[in-house]
């Protein structure tokens, strides 16, 4: 007879982390969090410059000051077992849990209720389809930075890096800093995906060029890189012929974006989301399938580590009330659809009970745009609205619906945002 | 008179307004473009006296790592950024460390001190 865990938590970084903490603050008394990598912390340990925290801790941290605060948290905690060199095969709709660790063997676990945390992997070559040779010398952003930040390689010595999103940039000063010489950072769209300060702080202080509108259209060498063809594009993103040019380099850094990680979610058979590709959930981070919350960059993929914790932080809070049987049941089922202007919204439905709560939905503006109008409307009436001085779709937008709002609320939701 | 007109980007907030900077014989004059006098303040700076932290990693002997992450305790002189990763590519600590610990006090003589970003625990 196995033991019954209150809550089991795929995935040990800093989502996994903050819901077992919030699970323990709700009441949560048998928590377990499954890591597969050699300790706790995520793809966090492998970030080492600064920025995070400043809206969850009120302090500036490096990526691995964040991981540790976060298992500062919970290391002391009787009721949290953080289990490493762990990886998760498989969770069943029963909330039963099949993992492998090389010491326990193959394990069987069962829980009230599971919390999937598993973050986010790299869109890698192969899905951006780059001609030419395969060889040596191509590899995605994150693993350099792991490759270069935790096991001290350098993955070459004349680096052009394809795409601005921040990891790119980072990696850009990191590989600078190390002593290579970064020869260009390409990036397919008119403008940077990354935050100003990395262009300024990561590209601009090391004299790197930012070509906007441009891409790879050629790898060249066999063996190992040794230059790239690159292309500016037009308005659909097609190469213009006649534009090419030649850039000498022994190693090409990925960094084409970022998707969640739902092998897991996918085998369980939970309802994924089209445009976000992570579990679709309600305002308590639960998903199709009662009794499985998930949060975090398995959900969408975030710009900010701090959104991560306070979102992972629901997830945790009822997770551990569903376990517990306190839960309250809801008695409206309201979608929450993103309208003109607006990508993605997280939550993508509320499922409200009489017991009023304050929800927070966490959006992406499809284009770049200044002074705009944010509103949310339900059944017609505006129920909110917020002027923003500059969206950006890589900074995520959150607002919250006070819970005198989501009591009166009866139809499903739209938001929007239009030049103000 | 020597007059020479600099374009930056605030990067104080999300806004990242244009900035203008006017430097006259080495001096800043005036900044414009910027929405909010926090603006102001990060233009002249930028041109008379740039600062950035530094993050990076160190060599650790006996650790569960091959790396240890490091941050400067406050900003150093954007023009020492490199120096100080060269000078700290010289430096092995050994382990155990605690997060906070110095890693290479007062840098370079800038009065600065590295300290690690982590624990981390010896094997
Ligand atoms: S000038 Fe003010 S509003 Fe403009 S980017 Fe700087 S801090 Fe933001």
């Amino acid at each position: 007879m196995s033991e019954m865990y209150d809550i089991i938590i795929v995935g040990g970084g800093p989502a996994g982390l903050s819901a077992a903490h919030s699970a323990v603050k709700n009441g949560a008394k048998k928590i377990i969090v499954l890591e597969r990598d050699r300790e706790a912390g995520g793809i966090l340990q492998q970030c080492v410059h600064n920025g995070f925290g400043l809206h969850h801790f009120k302090e500036e941290l490096t990526g691995p000051g964040y991981a540790q605060r976060c298992y500062d948290l919970i290391k002391d905690c009787p009721e949290v077992e953080v289990l490493v060199d762990t990886m998760v095969l498989e969770v069943h709709d029963n909330k039963e849990v099949i993992a492998v660790n090389p010491e326990r063997g193959l394990m069987k676990l069962q829980a009230k209720t599971v919390i999937l945390t598993m973050g986010c992997r790299e869109r890698t070559r192969g899905a951006i389809r780059i001609p030419g040779y395969r060889p040596a010398g191509v590899y995605t952003a994150g693993a350099a930075q792991r490759m270069v930040n935790m096991e001290g390689y350098i993955p070459g010595h004349k680096i052009v890096i394809l795409g601005s999103g921040d990891i790119g940039l980072i990696m850009a000063r990191r590989m600078s800093l190390e002593g290579c010489k970064v020869q260009a950072v390409l990036e397919i769209c008119p403008f940077s995906n990354g935050l100003t300060r990395n262009i300024v702080q990561c590209l601009n202080d090391y004299d790197i060029p930012l070509y906007l509108s441009h891409t790879i259209t050629g790898i060249k060498g066999k063996d190992r890189v040794e230059g790239i063809t690159v292309s500016k594009v037009d308005d659909k993103m097609r190469p213009i012929p006649g534009t090419e040019f030649d850039i000498e380099c022994d190693t090409v850094l990925l960094s084409v974006g970022l998707i969640p990680e739902n092998e897991i979610s996918r085998e369980l058979g939970i309802e994924l989301h089209p445009r976000t590709n992570g579990p679709v959930v309600d305002q308590h981070r639960e998903t199709s399938m009662t009794g499985i919350f998930a949060a975090g960059n398995v959900v969408h993929v975030h710009d900010l580590v701090d959104f991560v914790s306070d979102e992972a932080e629901i997830a945790g809070k009822y997770a551990a009330l569903t376990a517990l049987g306190k839960n309250a049941a809801s008695d409206r089922d309201l979608a929450v659809t993103p309208g003109a202007g607006v990508n993605t919204c997280v939550p993508q439905h509320l499922r409200l009970s009489s017991e009023s709560e304050a929800v927070r939905l966490f959006m992406r503006a499809a284009q770049p745009k200044r002074k705009v109008k944010l509103s949310i409307m339900s059944g017609g009436q505006e129920v909110m609205k917020k002027i923003l001085p500059v969206v950006k779709p890589s900074e995520m937008i959150s607002v919250e619906i006070p819970a005198e709002k989501t009591a009166a609320l009866s139809d499903d939701i739209t938001v929007s945002i239009e030049e103000a | 008179m020597a007059t020479e007109k600099k374009m930056l980007n605030c990067i104080m907030c999300p806004m990242g307004c244009e900035l203008t900077v006017t430097i006259e014989d080495g001096a800043v004059t005036e900044v414009t473009g910027n929405t909010c006098p926090r603006g102001a303040k990060y233009g002249h700076d930028e041109i008379m006296s740039p600062t950035r932290m530094l993050t990076t990693t160190v060599k650790v002997e006996g650790g569960q790592l091959a790396l240890l992450p490091v941050v400067s305790k406050s900003v150093l002189p954007k023009g020492k950024i490199l120096d100080c990763a060269k000078e700290l590519k010289k430096v092995t600590v050994k382990a155990p460390v605690k997060a906070g610990d110095v890693v290479a006090a007062d840098i370079l003589g800038l009065g600065i001190d590295i300290v690690a970003s982590r624990d981390m625990a010896a094997v």
